[in-house]
């Protein structure tokens, strides 16, 4: 066989195998976790609180995780489907989209535990929210507002420009335009970034040290509404530890004859979620775009 | 913030335009949303920019003192040196790159060029959620698998603890592994398919091809691709800051423990008061940080404006 041949078959092999590998380390990860947290994960592992006797379980944080998703998710999206309709529909060239385009790179760009000192600054002390889910909400807002803008912005573009030519030419305006067509037409793109920014915002934990808290809560009476009192579980203004940031706070503090079996079965919660919201985007979005583009 | 006014096209069309058409509200409104960003970026600037430099002002301490390699705020007097960390941020960051390159690239082409579709439909998605894997998970596994590993089976090596750079740098090469995956195969797979024909049409092997032809037009892309891995782990923190064992020292080698300005911010910020002149070294590498990364975006963007395919 001659060189070149040769080498095409090496570098073939050398390939696959890079493939492979890198496919088997994701395998090996989430099939550890799974592993790992047998005999801890079940469902009042999910619901009781932390205990510091037992391995008790993570009701409560993961009760945090989740309201400081929704929380980000209700001030993120209305803002970043808004500023998406001007870059896409009104934006074109020019020194102010330029200007927006760049903020949204560099904002990408800082890291995540400066946006939590940033959020420290200015949530937790300066407004003075303190350490408390809605300063944990705003510090991920700041990276999350570009990313949710870029994504609807992307899903509107991909709305074709002959749904548009079609309503102007029926006398629709510009704005009921791009209400009843382009919008619509961009819902199931929309979703899935929201999906995919959720997922995003569940595993971040860096940016929260510092403004939702480190306390593990003990007890959530979830009886309480009084959306003032930062003891109610509702409240924006009760400290809120996620359950990323449980895992470093366990792992930091390494108290305790069962962090090993906490963290491993959080992690696993943590892997699981991140499959759950691929998975869901995914299936969302093909669903939804079969029904808004689909036969009727 | 000044307000576009230009006039809607075919607007002409429609004759005489009431006073609210003319105002055009939608768009003003829309604007105001997306301009948020810009407003967001000079808030955190300036609040990052203050609080960074409060040390010199503030604290009154000499720019020799932080522009040293001691580190020993408890000291007297106290040391607030941060190259230490500067340099542990850089050393973490290159070699995870170092590391991550090859595969990722590799796994770019391979997912381009040489994949059937079957193998494909696996890579991609495992690639979206291997991006979406937390980052304390990551520092959980190199804490509980990684660093135990090193610490029995290469002790010989030099890793007494486990805790080292080399972990660090090797849970980073694994986090920032999709994230030059899926750029570099971006560029790749717009690669023109004449070039590709042309040249096995001229009788070479696909990784002839592959070689002479499409990295080099893709080299750009894959520079770009690359510089925003490095921008990822120079910022990320947790991962880091659990399997490195945090000495605030000069890095020595790949086998020891060093530090970086993420996880000492991660670490000391609960313990300081603000005010302090502790706290406000950890606001100066924030400040650090925010240089890096806007260094890091000028970068790309210079690359971004002469990425042509010659």
């Amino acid at each position: 066989m001659n060189r070149a041949l040769l080498w095409d078959r090496v570098a073939t092999g050398v390939l696959w195998a890079i493939g492979v590998f890198v496919v088997a380390v994701l395998g090996a990860i989430i099939l550890h976790f799974l592993l790992a947290s047998i005999g801890t994960l079940s469902i009042s592992f999910l619901t009781s609180d932390p205990s510091r006797t037992d391995v008790g379980g993570v009701g409560p944080i993961l009760f945090n995780s989740f309201y400081i998703l929704v929380l980000t998710i209700i001030i993120t999206v209305p803002l970043g489907v808004v500023g998406g309709i001007y870059m896409a529909e009104y934006a074109g060239e020019g020194r102010i989209p330029n200007l927006i385009r760049l903020s949204q790179e560099l904002i990408s760009s800082v890291p995540s535990i400066v946006v939590g000192l940033f959020g420290l600054a200015l949530f937790v002390t300066a407004l003075g929210w303190s350490f408390s889910a809605l300063s944990g909400a705003m510090a991920l807002t700041v990276f999350n507002l570009p990313l949710m803008m870029r994504l609807s912005e992307q899903a509107m573009r991909a709305v074709p420009q002959d749904e548009r030519d079609a309503s102007l030419a029926l006398g629709a305006s510009k704005w009921q335009t791009i209400r009843n067509v382009v919008l619509p037409l961009a819902v199931p793109g929309i979703i899935t970034g929201i999906i995919l920014t959720a997922g995003r915002i569940f595993g971040e934990a860096a940016a929260l040290i510092f403004t939702a808290g480190l306390s593990t809560p003990t007890h959530y009476d979830y009886t309480n509404f009084n959306l003032a009192d930062p003891r109610s579980p509702w409240s924006p203004f009760h400290p809120a530890t996620t359950l990323s940031v449980y895992i470093w706070k366990l792992n930091s503090e390494g108290l305790g004859n069962y962090v090993r079996q906490i963290a491993d079965a959080s992690a696993a919660i943590l892997v699981v979620a991140v499959l759950l919201f691929n998975l869901g985007a995914r299936t969302l979005g093909r669903a939804l775009q079969r029904r808004t583009t689909g036969s009727r | 913030m000044a307000v576009a006014t230009t006039t809607e096209r075919g607007a002409s069309l429609r004759g005489n335009e009431s006073f609210l058409q003319r105002l055009d509200v939608p768009r003003r409104v829309t604007l105001l949303a997306a301009a948020l960003v810009v407003v967001l970026v000079f808030v955190l600037l300036s609040f990052i920019t203050w609080n960074g430099v409060q040390i010199f002002f503030h604290s009154g301490v000499p720019l020799s003192n932080v522009l040293s390699t001691t580190w020993a705020p408890t000291a007297d007097p106290p040391q607030f040196g941060i190259l230490p960390f500067v340099a542990g941020t850089l050393g973490v960051m290159a070699v995870a790159a170092l590391i991550s390159t090859p595969l990722s690239v590799g796994l770019a082409i391979f997912m381009a060029e040489i994949a059937p579709r079957w193998a494909k439909n696996i890579a991609q998605p495992a690639m979206e959620v291997f991006v979406g894997i937390p980052s304390v998970v990551w520092g959980w596994l190199g804490i509980t698998i990684l660093v135990p590993w090193l610490r029995t089976n290469l002790s010989w090596a030099g890793f007494n603890l486990g805790f080292s750079w080399f972990a660090g740098s090797l849970v980073l090469s694994l986090m920032i592994l999709p994230t030059i995956t899926a750029i570099s195969y971006d560029v790749i797979a717009t690669v023109p398919l004449e070039m590709r024909t042309g040249s096995l049409a001229l009788g070479s092997t696909r990784w002839q091809t592959i070689r002479h032809v499409i990295l080099p037009a893709a080299r750009t892309g894959i520079v770009t691709a690359v510089v925003l891995g490095m921008m990822r782990a120079a910022g990320e923190a947790l991962a880091v800051q659990m399997v490195i064992g945090n000495r605030p020292v000069m890095p020595t080698g790949l086998t020891n423990p060093l530090t970086t300005l993420t996880s000492q911010i991660t670490l000391d910020m609960g313990n300081t008061v603000a005010g302090e002149a502790w706290n406000e070294a950890l606001w100066t590498m924030g400040l650090v940080l925010i240089i890096f990364s806007f260094a890091f975006v000028a970068f790309v963007r210079r690359l971004s404006r002469q990425r042509t395919y010659q």
